[in-house]
């Protein structure tokens, strides 16, 4: 069988960190090939070493035969190679038509008028992805829905052999992503191939031919959708393989204080809704796990609880309502997030970054708190006046944690913490978590899509998807109740 | 071509000013309509290719001072002077622009900034040649009657603007203004992002330094302080985005603001500057689409 798209050993590294290691993979014409992997894995990477938005340090990307690794993206574009973004942004001052127009225009700084053909064309392209109603408004006025539509209208605007699409369905409701997907299939018809980039096996499963999975830039597995979900590795990489549970020695306070709780809480981003009416307590000394898939919303709820941004509904701290504070006034309050991007200052050292986290101390207690934190974090301690910059991802997620307790939080909100972490990382950073569940009655509310890592430490578990909260309970129960449900 | 309609009305009713105003208010319009210009070549590339050039006056600068230097050493006739200003005026942008474009945010504008230091650094260390801080003077001008200059500038600035406001109209404006937005997406919808960029810093070059050259020869003197130091600069900057950006035309507005405000409140000696500059921080915070920009959005509703 022909191939429309060939890549060969595709490697991508950012300094020492190998985003992308020796992918193959292949689509025929007319063929549906899904890119499935957790956050982080390095499949969106592939996405954009394809279409030329980062340039491949070693390997093979032919379209029809025509090596095009290393080449700028818009003469990928011209070679036949269309991309849907997940974040669409149209011009906002054109209208639905103008902005579709504007994918048809030849890249010429001396064409002024626009061929007439264009016209017709636009207006066709728009029928075909649900567009045609609504060609005279602009952007601004239109729904999430319709923005993903012509984000899909420009992509396949100039007829693109290969169209690589990030994350198809993210945002949409169930009849919107039915839709999407005739859309897409209907390209198997034209003899396009389509690249299908998602971290939800379960999402694109019924529409792929084929699917290959990636874990940490690496091939974990590939075949049919249903071979790849059953794969034993892929499993492991998304619920992982044994589920611990580890008991907490019993504490004074009851876990019953309800130290945060969480009412009805609804945050929007612009049109789209990524918390829908959740609904969450923490007890004082408990530590909670929410688990959910990359996108389900953990890091908005985190961000609502921090102050970062507006919600609605309510959120009581010690029995004190939040609103109206500020990011600031909440972190002194006792509520210290250590977010996903870990946000350390990278050119200070290890110990600055600490320090700055102790800032609000007494020096005698600042001193003390960094003597306790160096013990539970002893990998730091040996890197002491290292650039936070230069550390490695899982000595930089740790100095992030550390810096956070510095602030010695009532509340101690993780979010993603292993996101890029190798395994064996990751067993350091749970016995850390474990020493420190032990030790202190600190209450924790941890973010996962990693359930192997999220389950063990925790009192009780909550599951989120499409931002709402589908399960709650024991871990003990998870395995049982929630497993299955969570990977397919 | 409707939306050609109402400035081109605009521009006919002010050439009929010199039937009824003296030749005080002729000079000051003559002055802003030349700004105009400066600031609408600014807006093209700030408001479509979307970067900030912190140094208008590098190129506005070259353009005045290649021209004058020809005029005044070689004696060369004004339009000869003023065609070689505005070629340079490109030669020195792609120069500049070339390297500077490599690189991304905030460090495009510091190399334009740069320029316009190493212009005037230049000047003075040449003082010889270009006359210096003090200045150089030109001995041909325009006119000597304050109609003609002021409809020769009036002209200019009418026919720069159509030029500048269909340009950013047109499908090449379009993909222009995608490349400002968000490059990378350009690039995947297969634009080649520099090369518009480039083209768009060419065209901008071409009036700023265009108007450079025509205003020295209105003054008859070219100096740093009027047509290279960065405050230059800043004037033009304020001037478009105050008038509305991504407008083109609002630039203009916001020249003929900026310099007729300030005349207007000479009276109050060293407070005017700093009221025109105060007017000019509350628009930008509170109307941040700018003159035009604001109005046209009242109409969309």
């Amino acid at each position: 069988m022909p191939r429309l798209l060939d890549v060969c050993g595709l490697t991508k590294r950012y300094g020492g960190l190998v985003a992308v290691n020796d992918m193959s993979f292949s689509i025929a014409p007319g063929e549906i090939l899904g890119l499935i992997g957790p956050n982080g894995s390095g499949k969106s990477t592939v996405m954009k070493l394809i279409m030329g938005i980062e340039k491949p340090n070693a390997g093979v990307v032919k379209i029809e035969g025509v090596d095009v690794a290393g080449w700028p993206s818009h003469r990928i574009a011209r070679q036949g190679v269309g991309i849907v973004f997940q974040h669409s942004r149209p011009l906002h001052r054109q209208t639905v038509l103008e902005n579709i127009k504007l994918a048809l225009l030849p890249d010429s700084l001396t064409q002024l008028v626009a061929a007439s053909h264009i016209d017709d064309r636009a207006h066709a392209i728009a029928k075909r992805v649900g567009l045609g109603a609504v060609t005279q408004r602009r952007p601004g006025t239109l729904p999430f829905a319709d923005l993903r539509r012509l984000e899909l209208a420009r992509a396949i605007a100039r007829d693109p052999k290969i169209v690589l699409v990030d994350e198809p369905f993210a945002g949409l409701t169930a009849g919107e992503v039915r839709d999407f997907s005739e859309l897409i299939a209907s390209f198997r018809h034209d003899g396009h191939a389509v690249l299908l980039v998602d971290h939800n096996v379960k999402g694109i499963a019924a529409l792929v031919d084929r699917a290959i999975a990636m874990y940490l830039g690496e091939f974990v597995a590939g075949g049919t959708a249903q071979e790849v979900l059953t794969n034993e590795t892929v499993r492991r990489v998304y619920i992982g393989g044994r589920i611990e549970t580890a008991a907490r020695p019993p504490r004074d306070t009851a876990a019953s204080d309800r130290l945060l709780d969480v009412q009805d809480l609804s945050v929007f981003y612009g049109k789209a809704q990524a918390l829908e009416d959740v609904s969450l307590h923490v007890g004082a000394g408990e530590f909670v796990s929410v688990v959910g898939l990359n996108g389900a919303g953990k890091t908005t709820l985190f961000n609502a609880i921090s102050g970062l941004v507006p919600s609605q509904g309510s959120i009581a701290f010690d029995a004190t309502n939040l609103a109206g504070r500020t990011a600031a006034q909440i972190a002194r309050g006792g509520i210290v997030q250590c977010p996903e991007s870990r946000e350390l200052f990278g050119d200070m050292s290890v110990r600055e970054n600490l320090d700055l986290g102790g800032q609000h101390l007494p020096r005698a207690k600042s001193a003390a708190q960094l003597e306790w934190l160096l013990e539970l974090f002893p990998i730091l301690k040996s890197r002491h006046s290292q650039a936070a910059r230069t550390l490695s991802g899982g000595e930089q997620q740790m100095l992030a944690i550390a810096r956070a307790l510095m602030m010695q939080p009532r509340l101690l909100i993780l979010d993603e913490p292993t996101l890029g972490l190798a395994p064996v990382i990751l067993e350091q950073l749970s016995r850390a978590l474990e020493k420190l569940r032990q030790t202190t009655d600190i209450t924790i509310l941890l973010g996962e899509q990693n359930v192997t890592f999220a389950l063990p430490h925790a009192d009780r578990v909550y599951v989120l998807e499409h931002g709402r909260f589908v399960w709650e309970g024991d871990p003990q129960r998870f395995a049982a109740e929630a497993g299955d449900a969570y990977l397919s | 071509m409707k939306a050609f309609a109402i400035p081109l009305l605009v521009a006919a009713l002010l050439a009929l000013l010199p039937l009824g105003v003296g030749g005080y208010v002729l000079g000051l319009l003559t002055l802003a309509y030349y700004f105009g210009v400066f600031a609408m070549s600014w807006d093209l590339l700030f408001g479509f290719a979307g970067e900030v050039n912190f140094g208008p006056s590098f190129l506005i600068g070259l353009g005045a001072y290649s021209a004058g230097l020809l005029n005044h050493s070689f004696h060369l006739p004004i339009w000869i002077c003023v065609i070689a200003g505005a070629f340079t005026a490109v030669v020195g942008g792609v120069l500049l622009a070339v390297p500077a474009l490599r690189l991304s945010g905030p460090y495009f504008g510091l190399i334009t900034l740069v320029a316009v230091l190493l212009l005037q650094n230049a000047i003075v260390l040449f003082a010889g040649i270009t006359g210096g801080e003090i200045g150089l003077d030109i001995p041909d001008i325009i006119s000597i009657d304050d109609s003609t200059n002021y409809w020769v500038a009036l002209g200019f600035m009418t026919v720069s603007g159509m030029i500048l406001f269909g340009l950013s109209r047109s499908s090449v404006g379009l993909i222009l203004q995608a490349s400002g937005q968000d490059a990378i997406q350009a690039g995947a919808l297969g634009f080649n992002v520099t090369k518009h960029k480039l083209a768009a810093f060419c065209v901008s070059a071409l009036f700023s330094g265009l108007a450079g050259a025509m205003l020295i020869f209105y003054m008859g003197t070219a100096s740093p302080g009027t047509v290279v130091e960065i405050g230059v600069g800043v004037q033009v900057i304020i001037a478009a985005v105050l008038g509305g950006r991504r407008t083109i035309l609002g630039a203009a507005l916001g020249a003929i603001f900026l310099i007729v405000a300030g005349e207007l409140l000479r009276p109050l000696g060293q407070l005017s500057t700093f009221v025109v500059s105060a007017v000019a921080l509350l628009v930008i915070l509170f109307f941040p689409g700018g003159f035009l920009g604001t109005a046209l959005h009242r109409g969309e509703g």
